[in-house]
């Protein structure tokens, strides 16, 4: 028992001190480096909390789809940043951002500290319902039944942000492709990898959306490796980028959305209300909505990577 | 058996651990990049040893996310350091 | 059979945690990057393939023992192709007038 414990102080000693170090960097390059390993340990830290679905959503998107994007924005400023660092803020405004930091910690560390032993947790009831959604996994039951709102609306911020990013466009380049930097000329190692890794990371993805009904997995995890195999390839220079004006492209973003729209308008006809499931019915319903989901999550986080399109439109 | 395999499982994040020395002291990006690499190999192989020593479901996948998108932010550093210095982005040109 | 089985597991893990340490104590102390990078890529091949060597025949299914030496393959392919990516950057970062910050 002591090597267990001994072991998850040092993993959260590590966690604190990337982030500190993270935080301290004087330059964004490193802090961005220093964001992906404390990424990567915050997956370990959820492993040992048995939470694995939450685990796989910090190795996909935390510290790998996030990762990516941070760094292409990083080496994007680099030209800008030593002009950023030699503004110097006020020091009223310097202490103003250094008491509302504090205040904020200390507010978050009484939640935690002042938080009755034992936790409120409604973790059994939602184990004691299971039977009647046919799944096995609580973690895609809350996701996929109890809240499902809250889900669709999620499905629905990634959206805005894809139409943020677009909204950056110039307007020339409006309905055109977004680029992926790319280094110049033909480069034979990124070509056989993107040709050997995406048929290997194609299946671990829907293996992962597919289990996610009975063990840890699901839509987010999968359609996320899913994205991160299409920016290899569009990086590599395997498959082009699509131009977003392409109608296959918008349907494909919006089809994870508009599954629960119908299924959830559907609910008033067959069942108790809004995104309610027929008696019997949960489970295909909920594999239908996944299934679609994981094709919008993998379609808009890749072109989310890609950023606003930056070639002009070919018809 | 249990107990060796936690053991070692935080030996290794020790010594990974040592390598993000790299991180803070450089001198380059292309090191410290090396630096997340080997965290990134050194946390895989300590997750498969914790989750082997405590059993948690579903470890496995884990891994395997992370095995394969191992490479994919080197890639990304790679791609746009290289494509910045070639200047062809009107706004990376401008600004130096 | 099964005290083999754990002798076994025993040996490989601690000789793949001892290549995790030659590999970072190599990240830390070779002094240039290629020799480095070399480093590195011991710890990928070596550590992480003797782990997961050690810890195949504790494996609870043939689909758990198939997703372990996956890792290691997908690891393997991965740490190749960043090095040979990143051995490139290097040399083009060392050769260009603006080099390291």
């Amino acid at each position: 028992m002591i090597v267990v414990t001994a072991v998850d102080i040092e993993l959260a000693v590590l966690v604190l001190a990337v982030a500190a170090w993270t935080i301290a960097a004087r330059q964004a390059f490193p802090a961005v480096v220093g964001y992906v390993a404390y990424g990567l340990l915050l997956s370990l830290v959820w492993v040992r909390l048995y939470a694995v679905d939450v685990a796989l959503t910090e190795a996909a998107i935390g510290s790998g789809v996030t990762g990516v994007v941070l760094i292409g924005a990083a080496t994007r400023l680099r030209g800008t940043e030593a002009e950023a660092a030699a503004e110097q803020p006020r020091a009223f405004l310097r202490l103003a951002a250094a008491a509302l930091c504090v205040g904020m910690t200390v507010a978050l560390a009484a939640a935690v500290l002042l938080m009755p032993d034992p936790a409120p947790t409604l973790a059994p009831e939602a184990v004691a319902h299971l039977p009647s959604t046919g799944l096995g996994n609580a973690v895609t039951a809350v996701l996929l039944a109890y809240r499902v709102v809250d889900t669709m609306f999620e499905s629905v911020v990634l959206l805005l942000a894809l139409v943020g990013v677009w909204s950056l466009a110039p307007d020339r380049d409006w309905g055109g492709a977004p680029k992926f930097p790319r280094p110049a000329g033909q480069d034979g190692v990124l070509t056989f990898f993107a040709q050997l890794l995406p048929p290997v990371g194609i299946v671990v993805g829907i293996h992962i959306v597919w289990i996610g009904a009975d063990e840890p997995g699901g839509k987010f995890q999968g359609g996320t490796i899913l994205a991160a195999m299409w920016i290899i390839a569009m990086t590599a220079g395997l498959v082009d980028a699509p131009q977003i004006s392409r109608c296959w492209l918008r349907l494909v973003l919006v089809a994870g959305t508009a599954a629960f729209l119908v299924i959830g308008v559907a609910g008033f006809a067959w069942a108790a209300g809004f995104l309610a499931y027929p008696e019997g019915y949960a489970k295909p319903l909920i594999l239908v909505i996944e299934a679609f989901m994981t094709l919008s999550v993998a379609a808009t986080l890749g072109m989310l990577v890609g950023g606003p399109p930056q070639q002009e439109l070919r018809r | 058996m249990n107990e060796f395999l936690f053991a070692t499982a935080g030996l290794t994040l020790a010594t990974v651990a040592m390598g993000l020395f790299r991180i803070l002291a450089g001198p380059g990006d292309v090191d410290r990049m090396m630096a997340a690499q080997l965290l990134g190999t050194g946390g895989i192989a300590a997750l498969l040893l914790a989750a082997a020593g405590t059993g948690v479901r579903g470890a496995e996948d884990v891994a395997l996310a992370l095995a394969l998108l191992a490479a994919f932010a080197s890639m990304a550093f790679v791609n746009s350091a290289t494509s910045n210095s070639n200047a062809d982005d009107p706004e990376g040109a401008d600004g130096r | 059979m099964s005290v083999a089985l754990n002798i076994f597991s025993i040996i490989a893990i601690a000789a793949g945690v001892f290549f995790f340490f030659a590999g970072s104590v190599g990240l830390l102390r070779f002094p240039d990057r290629l020799t480095r990078m070399h480093a590195l890529t011991k710890a990928d091949n070596l550590g992480l393939g003797l782990v997961v060597l050690g810890l195949l025949p504790r494996a609870d299914s043939p689909l758990g023992a198939l997703k372990l030496v996956a890792v290691w393959l997908l690891v393997q392919l991965a740490g190749a192709t960043v090095t040979q990516l990143m051995a490139r950057a290097a040399r083009r970062e060392e050769s260009a007038p603006r080099s390291s910050p």
